[in-house]
């Protein structure tokens, strides 16, 4: 059976599936980032949010983002599952598992993964809130990026 | 034939998430431009384009068959 390392999926995220992906014998080490939904962001209140992903160039941005860590950690094995739709505060929009012989490895590449998701890969949020939507951009000053590699820039608050 | 698809605002100002226009080896710039005469409620200069799923240029050319998606500013993580 193939496993799919990278996947959008409508359901809620299983962790632990995300971690068995990328589990092997030479592991040592293992993060798991989980991204979930904030209730106040700058002082308002999400009441909850909705994702919408483009979702074949997002598996490819996954598989870009994937080849970015082997170039500079050949070591490390990542998996990714982001969740679209409806979710609600605490949800989880996000898991990112990478495994490492050694965890300064897994740390690393795990950080790069979530700064590049914000960069590259087309997944967008709408906040509803008690007085309205919005969808939200800009979170980084997005610009083109004709290479898909923009310098990483400040990061970003958690969704 | 150039297939287009919209995304978050994008979809909710034009009220379709894909487009189908008659167009052929235009620029992604004169498209864009193309669009918002057809549709005065897009503004599409600031917006990043995809070709077939690679992130293009404005300068990239357009011909029939291809997808080209508009991109807004990105809120994914």
């Amino acid at each position: 059976m193939t496993v799919a390392l990278f996947e959008i999926i409508d359901q809620p995220i299983d962790v632990e599936q995300v971690r068995q992906k990328v589990l092997n014998r030479n592991a040592g080490a293992v993060t798991l980032f989980i991204g979930t939904v904030r209730e106040i962001t700058n002082g308002k209140k999400t009441l909850h949010l909705e994702y919408q992903a483009y979702p074949t160039m997002a598996i490819k941005m996954f598989e870009q983002i994937a080849k970015e860590i082997q170039e500079q950690w050949p070591e490390a094995i990542v998996a990714i599952t982001h969740r679209v739709g409806r979710l609600n505060i605490s949800d989880i929009a996000v898991v990112i598992a990478v495994s490492s012989p050694h965890r300064k490895v897994a740390y690393m590449a795990n950080e790069y993964a979530i700064d590049r998701i914000k960069q590259i890969v087309p997944i967008w949020k709408k906040e509803h809130w008690e007085d309205g939507t919005e969808w939200i951009g800009d979170q980084l000053e997005n610009i083109p990026y004709p290479q898909g590699k923009p310098v990483i820039q400040e990061e970003e608050g958690k969704a | 034939m150039i297939n287009i698809l919209l995304f978050a605002h994008l979809q909710e100002l034009v009220g379709e998430s894909q487009l189908k226009v008659e167009l052929s080896d235009v620029t992604v710039a004169q498209l864009k431009e193309w669009l918002e005469k057809h549709y005065p409620q897009l503004s599409l200069q600031q917006i990043m384009t995809a070709v077939n799923e690679e992130f293009a240029t404005d300068t990239t050319i357009v011909k029939s068959g291809d997808t080209i998606a508009f991109i807004p500013p990105i809120s994914g993580g």
